[in-house]
């Protein structure tokens, strides 16, 4: 049995383990506010995007020369993943999930014979990955000295696909991140970049009015070109949004967890620490009372 | 006097979203004043002020980097890739940037006629943030 000295020390040190477990919760919950308000702040852009891509997208639609971004190189043979992941740990199984996901799609399009390009967005997805695909790493980018990570950020990782495209390195550009469900819950999601989605004109939209009455300054064409690269930013920084957004959730529930079981284990361990203590009083007394006797 | 909805959005918020009575984008093809009932149109904006006039007063001056609008009947919606007061800017900014910008276009000279002329606009875009900022 455990010596009092040593159940001392262990509980001193499991109360210190939890004071940390508790401010990193806080600190998460503040962060998480603040992660989930500018990703708030970020969607009606993102929304008027989509409008706008909308009906620009059916305008340009079937034409033979529509630009790359849009319909994709034609082939299907070199697939661009981009998997966004959290800069840090401590946060449950937050990483391991997104990367656990981008690895089973990985090892599925290998089966299939496709050639795959990492372009990690993220410490820790980085070094999951790495240890598995470290071959297929065409580069990494790293948020971690960022204060705020800024729609700059995201559109210089959307210019480095753009350029990635022009140079014919990938035919399918997909994203890969932890979609923010809520504070407990982030699902990893894959969303296809590249050839994109023209995103559908919505009914109301629709009847408003046919869009092909609208006017273009300067062409289609030209618009839509300077459009496409600004959306991709779009989805990148929307990623990188969730994904913080999504990780400080985690790692309040993950610290909130830890807290508590640090409170768990302070209590058996301060039953133990109590119960050894009155054994080594009731040793004491029969050695002094059967002392006594022996007189 | 009659208004049209406004929507002023930059990629990390919206900035503004009320009536105004007229408003004047930078449009990449010469300045472009819209009153309510402007014809549907979708523009690609370069770097100048955009000013919005509500109760016949110039209330808003708003310098953006560049961006995209849609003009429909009753709403015009700015996706402005990035906007500043015009009362904050700040000269040395834009002298920062103009800098910035020359030396881009320099290395863009070698490189292809798009790359160039992205350079070229941003320099543009640059310069025009200058002249809005001697001009507050």
């Amino acid at each position: 049995m455990a010596s009092l000295k040593d159940l001392r020390l262990r509980i001193n040190s499991v109360k210190s383990t939890r004071k940390i477990t508790q401010a990193m919760k806080m600190v998460a919950a503040a962060k998480l506010r603040r992660a989930q308000q500018r990703a708030e702040a970020a969607r009606p852009y993102a929304e008027r995007m989509e409008r706008m891509l909308a009906s620009l997208g059916a305008a340009v639609a079937g034409q033979p020369d529509a630009p790359k971004l849009l319909v994709g190189t034609g082939a299907d043979n070199v697939h661009l993943m981009v998997v966004v992941s959290g800069e840090r740990g401590l946060a449950g199984a937050f990483n391991t999930n997104v990367g656990r996901f981008a690895r089973n799609r990985i090892r599925e399009l290998e089966s299939h014979g496709k050639t795959v390009k990492i372009l990690a967005v993220g410490r820790k997805g980085a070094t999951y990955l790495r240890r598995e695909f470290g071959s297929r790493f065409v580069g990494e980018i790293s948020f971690a000295s960022k204060k705020v990570v800024g729609f700059d950020d995201a559109a210089a990782v959307a210019a480095q696909v753009t350029e990635m495209l022009e140079d014919g390195a990938f035919d399918v550009c997909t994203l890969i991140y932890n979609r923010f469900k809520n504070v407990i819950s982030q699902i990893p999601t894959e969303q296809q970049l590249i050839p994109g989605a023209v995103p559908e004109q919505d009914e109301g939209e629709a009847h408003a009015g046919p869009q092909a009455l609208y006017e273009y300054e300067p062409a289609e064409d030209e618009i839509l070109a300077a459009l496409l690269p600004q959306n991709l930013a779009v989805q990148v920084y929307r990623a990188v949004l969730e994904t913080y957004a999504g990780f400080y959730g985690s790692q309040m529930t993950a610290m909130d967890n830890a807290t508590r079981n640090a409170g768990e284990m302070i209590n058996k361990l301060t039953i133990n620490y109590n119960r050894t203590r009155q054994a080594n009083i009731t040793k004491e007394l029969i050695e002094i009372i059967s002392g006594a006797e022996a007189v | 006097m009659a208004t049209f909805q406004l929507e002023f959005v930059s990629p990390e918020k919206l900035l503004l979203s009320r009536p105004v009575e007229m408003a004047t984008l930078p449009a990449a093809e010469g300045e472009m004043g819209v009153l309510p009932g402007h014809s549907p149109m979708i523009v690609a904006l370069r770097g100048g002020v955009i000013t919005v006039r509500e109760d016949g007063k110039e209330t808003e001056r708003l310098f953006v980097a560049g961006g995209f609008a849609e003009v429909t009947p009753t709403r015009v919606t700015i996706l402005a890739d990035e906007a500043t007061p015009v009362a904050e800017l700040s000269k040395s900014d834009a002298a920062d940037r103009i800098a910035a910008a020359e030396a881009a276009l320099l290395e863009a000279q070698d490189l292809t006629p798009e790359k160039r002329e992205a350079a070229m606009a941003r320099l543009l875009s640059a310069k025009a943030m200058l002249d809005a900022a001697q001009a507050a």
